[in-house]
């Protein structure tokens, strides 16, 4: 055992605050935001007409809310130790079925009545299939007690292939009025981006603040342990993948009423985008660790270095090709990196 | 003194300012069974790492048969005939036990090419030597914890083992197990090789050592041949107090005691049958038995783990049904498990959070909402009365020693004020120091009313803290004593008699 | 007897396929023609050769989702390089190249992995991005169609033995299936006679235990990180050639079909498990999945749902299987004779 420093638990100041705050593992907080803070100085020196400027961050915040979404669904399976691959599938699922119930429901030049019946019903649909999704995925795991990243692998493959069945492979389409979910805005902010603030605040409310929430992290950190303690550990995990679930549809009407169509292979690189941002934001991949706090701030560290890398790149037609490279890039860099400050930190306390 | 195996002169080890071991001397000779005994973090795991090359003295120099060593890797000790057999043995769980034996061996001869028939007969050898007997053709990993000794054993003596070092071998071990592993390591000895046993269970040691030396917070405090040790001065030289512990009076508060627990005819197919007993409040009931005599099996049954298939259950004379373990918390029952690390503790989550994960309802304000300031504010209530030595209950739980984190398990059902505890092994792995300290907790609540339950193989722990000791066999109650009644021989005896 | 049969699990994948085959080919005879094998032997070459590097993987305890990636680069870059420079030569020089950029990928892999011991998971998906947008970035983005391939490429890809004649025209065999058959021996002589191959099950089991042996688990994990990259350049030189084209955006996306033919194939996620026998007939029956459903009647569509399912079957049976063992260990306690 380590010799732990006498720490005053009254009268504490600031930095001694900041200090213990940091020794309680959150120093990734701090280290984010620092990143976040020097790219965004970085590039606003770079290009500053057109990085600082509102319309930027209006788009910047478009890109970014999709996928920050998708990145918090995974997440609450990374906590239990567990990863939902079928994110993207179930979104794209979840998007088909809502296009298909709009387009059919709601035909051009519709009552404002019919609209209104038919966004409700549609949007509806979306979240039923993604609690149906999260909970069979969720049932793999936690009852048949099979490897997460297999099950949720087969379930992704079933969802997607459910997608295609269903559609028989073609494009679905919104109506005009399913895109201001994606497309518009609120005094100027993004509807995307209050969903996915209100996404955040009631997903972080869930995870450190409901009985449900502690379970999960105890149960990422040692199921038998969490089972020992009378946590209903099957419960607890269906539960996390529903969420997931539930997450990865929002996602899905998002993305619907953005690009206004949605096919089963839209989006097949966000899975490894998302856990980048889950793993950038400290997410622990063997459970345990991680909170939506982290996972922001690394999505918004992301989402700068994208665009830097397109105004940067904006002659060149491979910018999207770059950013590939650079977010593989980034993401060993952080595992390198998360690996020497793990080492510090597990040495501290043996 | 006749040749000597391993020698080790003064010396010593700092990690990062922490003096873990200093200037500790001793010698090893043939055929010599040396027990090195000492509480968690007294240094026995740094000395056995720096004799196998693992970890480097800063002070201090080895000689192997009488060669004054410079800087040891694992390969010369290895090859000196040195042989670590650490707590988890080592072994491969997907591998066959022939595999397992002769898998070291043949790497140690830097062999490229596998041929089975070869492995089949290095293994079978090897079994032989120890004079047991081991399906060869099975999967360790659905083997017995004394069959996978053998195994870690048998590879050791392949290679040609000279010293073969054993770190804590009987943890999971039943008395007879023991016995047997007892017997192999007497057969070795007389086969010219040495065995340094460490371990803190001083019976065991007194039983099987020609020499004991114990360490104190890194420094060796007593060595001596065994005779000159009893069991008091033992654990005097271990803690460096001397114990004297009380043995437990039941006091029934009124004239007649409610009954808290009662069993009638539980019955678990192939795991034990028709139990019956009565616990009141205020009791201290012990269980003993090998492992196998379906003690476990009970403590689950009755946890809701593995629910038994028939008979009643009672609480407070209102028979219940335990179905799983969230019925078992809803009648007020807990349990401790047997293996703190992996079935009792969230290492890398706080010590707070750890202590009152049961009683997270009580943390309720707002909105059903989880209210930090109360949630902080339970956490030192516990803290607190469960006396856990930690200035920051934010820390890792795994910051803490043995004994603080067995408080931690204990507090996380203490806390959910449960009417009956089932205490499975609440000891095991923790110094002695803090063992009597958790005794004294128990004996405490008892006094207050809780019904407990000890299941235990550590028979003084049982004299010491129970008063009356139920006696399983072959998943049947086959005997009660009141404590009393009985000496702790008489006991070991009527455990281990239904061997023969 | 049966009860060595019921541990293994290539038994049960092996009847499912026997199951299969047998009711397709009943119900639609065409499944047994030499075309049709031969054309799905093609489809599961490519496969199985991906597969032996998976598999290796999976018993050290990794999981790779990298070598589509790798097998992508090393083969675009190597018609892009043949191509600029005209290349009139034998096939053996596109395999050889290709087949270098693979290894030296694979070994980047095994550095990351072995010497930050980091989750394999999560770093090959990290790889997988980096190397295909490398290529795309760096490399380039242009698609080689049949004309502008090299001589030798074109004619590997109509190569053929034991050529039929049939009524729908010359069908035969690929040789890549010999390549495949040869690398497949290796891999499990591998496995099953060295220690090489044993020091993979090892480490798969238990890693601590390993290297307490004395394996050096870097050279291991270098080994086959660098073997399984070394793979994917050959079989991605497979794919340009049998397809006829260099596709800079294809491959990337089947990576999941490949580990599910592994772990149907029984090889355990967890590591430690897994055999060449057992791999093979995997990718067959995920290859059969994938192509002659159809013939059943099953619309195309379908295909993806069926892959999944067959997924979910694969990693279901050890589950049933540890049941089932259990299940009879508690009968068997029954049996004990209870003395009081």
């Amino acid at each position: 055992m380590s010799h732990i420093e006498n720490t005053e638990t009254h009268n504490q100041s600031l930095i001694s605050r900041l200090q213990s705050f940091i020794k309680n593992g959150n120093g990734n907080i701090v280290r984010l935001l620092t990143a976040v803070i020097v790219i965004f100085t970085l590039l606003s020196m770079a290009r500053p007409e057109t990085f600082l400027t509102i319309r930027n961050m209006q788009s910047m915040a478009f890109q970014a809310s999709e996928i920050g979404i998708l990145t918090i669904a995974i997440m609450v399976t990374m906590l239990s130790g567990g990863i939902d691959l079928a994110i993207v599938s179930t979104a794209s699922l979840s998007g088909i079925i809502a296009g298909m119930i709009l387009t059919s429901m709601v035909p051009p030049e519709s009552s404002a009545g019919t609209v209104a019946l038919g966004l409700v019903l549609a949007i509806l649909a979306a979240l039923i299939i993604g609690v149906v999704c999260g909970a069979f995925s969720g049932y793999l795991v936690a009852v048949w007690e099979m490897p997460a990243i297999l099950a949720t692998l087969g379930t992704s493959l079933l969802y997607k292939g459910l997608g295609t069945a269903i559609t028989g492979g073609v494009t679905v389409f919104g109506i005009t009025e399913s895109q201001f979910i994606g497309n518009g805005e609120v005094l100027g902010i993004p509807f995307p981006l209050i969903l996915l603030l209100i996404v955040s605040i009631i997903t972080g409310i869930i995870l450190s603040r409901t009985r449900f929430g502690i379970n999960l992290y105890m149960l990422g950190t040692n199921p038998t342990a969490a089972r020992f303690s009378g946590i209903d550990n099957r419960r607890v995990l269906i539960y996390s993948y529903i969420i997931s679930g539930v997450l990865s549809a929002i996602a899905g009407i998002i993305i619907l009423g953005r690009t206004n169509a949605m096919n089963v292979d839209f989006g097949a690189s966000y899975v490894l985008l998302a856990i980048l941002i889950a793993v950038l934001g400290d997410v622990d991949p063997y459970g345990g660790s991680g909170n939506v706090i982290g996972v922001l701030l690394a999505l918004v560290a992301m989402q700068f270095l994208s665009t830097g890398f397109n105004m940067l790149l904006y002659k060149s037609s491979g910018a999207n090709f770059f950013k590939e490279f650079a977010w593989g890039a980034l993401l060993i860099i952080v595992l390198i990196v998360n690996h020497f400050s793990d080492k510090r930190r597990t040495m501290r306390i043996s | 003194m006749t040749e000597e195996l391993l020698q080790v002169n003064n010396i010593s080890k700092n990690f990062a300012g922490v003096q873990a071991l200093e200037g500790v001397s001793f010698t090893i000779s043939r055929g010599e069974i040396r027990c090195l005994v000492g509480e968690n973090g007294s240094g026995k795991s740094t000395l056995i790492k720096i004799i196998a090359g693992v970890y480097q003295p800063s002070k201090g120099e080895i000689a192997f048969h009488g060669k004054l060593q410079g800087n040891i890797r694992p390969r010369n000790a290895l090859d000196a005939g040195i042989q670590v057999i650490y707590q988890d043995f080592s072994l491969f769980p997907n591998l066959t036990a022939a595999e397992n034996i002769a898998l070291n061996y043949q790497l140690s001869r830097n062999k490229k090419f596998v041929n089975w028939r070869e492995v089949h007969a290095i293994a079978a050898e090897a079994i032989k030597l120890i004079e047991v007997d081991l399906d060869l053709d099975a999967i360790v990993g659905e083997m017995s914890v004394a069959d996978k000794q053998l195994i870690a054993i048998s590879r050791a003596l392949l290679q040609n083992a000279q010293l073969i070092i054993m770190d804590e071998p009987t943890t999971a071990l039943t008395q007879r197990e023991i016995e047997a592993l007892f017997y192999v390591i007497r057969n070795l000895k007389e086969k010219g090789i040495s065995i340094l046993f460490v371990s803190h269970k001083l019976s065991e040691v007194q039983e099987i050592a020609d020499n004991i030396m114990i360490l104190r917070n890194g420094i060796k405090v007593a060595d001596g041949v065994s005779d000159e040790f009893d069991l008091a001065k033992l654990a005097y030289f271990m803690t460096g107090r001397e114990i004297t512990e009380s043995s437990f009076v039941y006091d029934p508060a009124g004239k007649s005691p409610i009954s808290i627990l009662t069993v009638k005819n539980l019955t678990l197919p192939g795991r034990f049958f028709n139990i019956s007993f009565d616990l009141k409040q205020g009791e201290i009931l012990g269980i003993a038995g090998l492992l196998g005599s379906g003690r476990t099996d009970l403590a689950l049954a009755l946890f809701g783990i593995k629910p038994a298939k028939s008979g009643e259950v009672s609480i407070e004379g209102q028979q219940v049904h335990i179905r799983n373990i969230q019925d078992a918390m809803r009648f007020k029952i807990g349990y401790v498990p047997e293996d703190r690390l992996t079935e009792g503790l969230f290492l890398k989550q706080s010590i707070g959070r750890n202590t009152i994960i049961r009683i997270l309802d009580r943390a309720i304000g707002w909105l059903g909402l989880i209210s930090p300031k109360k949630f902080k504010e339970q956490i030192a209530i516990w803290v607190k009365r469960l006396r856990i030595k930690t200035n920051d209950p934010g820390l890792p739980v795994a910051s803490l020693s043995g004994g603080n984190q067995q408080r931690v398990v204990l507090g996380k059902w203490l806390a959910s004020n449960p009417k009956v505890l089932i205490l499975n092994g609440p000891t095991v792995g923790v110094d002695i120091g803090s063992k009597m300290e958790l005794h004294e907790l128990i004996k405490e609540l008892a006094r207050k009313g809780l019904g407990t339950l000890i299941l235990s193989d550590d028979l003084p722990e049982l004299m010491h803290t129970c008063n009356r000791i139920l006696l399983m066999r072959n998943g049947r109650i086959v005997e009660e004593f009141t404590t009393g009644d009985i000496t702790e021989q008489e006991l070991n005896q009527k455990i281990t008699e239904s061997i023969a | 007897m049966f009860r060595q049969l019921f541990r293994k699990h290539e038994f049960f994948i092996a009847i499912i396929l026997i199951v299969i085959s047998l009711t397709i080919g009943l119900i639609n005879p065409r499944f047994f023609s030499l075309a049709n094998v031969f054309s799905l032997l093609r489809r599961a070459t490519i496969m199985g050769i991906f597969s032996m590097g998976v598999l290796i993987v999976l018993i050290s305890g990794g999981i790779d989702v990298s070598f589509t990636g790798i097998a992508i680069f090393s083969m675009y870059t190597t018609v892009s390089i043949l191509v600029a420079r005209d290349f009139q030569g034998s096939i053996f020089l596109p395999f050889i190249i290709s087949g270098l950029l693979g290894l030296i990928l694979g070994l980047i892999n095994g550095v990351i992995i072995g010497v930050f011991k980091l989750p394999t998971l999560i770093v090959t998906l990290g790889t997988l991005s980096l190397y295909r947008g490398a290529m795309l970035f760096f490399v380039g983005s242009n698609y080689y169609n049949q004309a502008e391939l090299p001589v030798a490429i074109k004619e590997f890809a109509r190569a053929s033995v034991f050529t039929v004649e049939t009524s729908s025209g010359k069908t035969g065999l690929h040789p890549t299936f010999f390549i495949l058959a040869f690398l497949g021996f290796i891999v499990w002589y591998v496995l099953k006679y060295t220690m090489l191959g044993r020091s993979f099950y090892a480490m798969g089991g238990d890693r601590e235990s390993a290297e307490r042996a004395g394996f050096n688990i870097l050279r291991t994990q270098l080994i086959i990180y660098g073997f399984a990259g070394l793979l994917s350049g050959i079989g991605g030189m497979i794919v340009g050639a049998l397809f006829r084209q260099a596709n800079p955006f294809s491959i990337v996306g089947t990576e999941l079909d490949i580990i599910a033919a592994a772990v149907l194939g029984g090889a355990s996620i967890a590591g430690g498990r897994g055999s060449v026998i057992g791999t093979l007939l995997g990718v067959v029956l995920i290859t059969i999945a994938k192509n002659s459903l159809v013939l059943l009647g099953i619309p195309s569509e379908w295909q993806r749902v069926i892959v999944g399912f067959f997924i979910l079957l694969g990693t279901a049976i050890p589950m049933v299987q540890s049941l089932v063992v259990q299940r009879r260990l508690a009968m068997q306690r029954d049996e004990i004779p209870v003395t009081s």
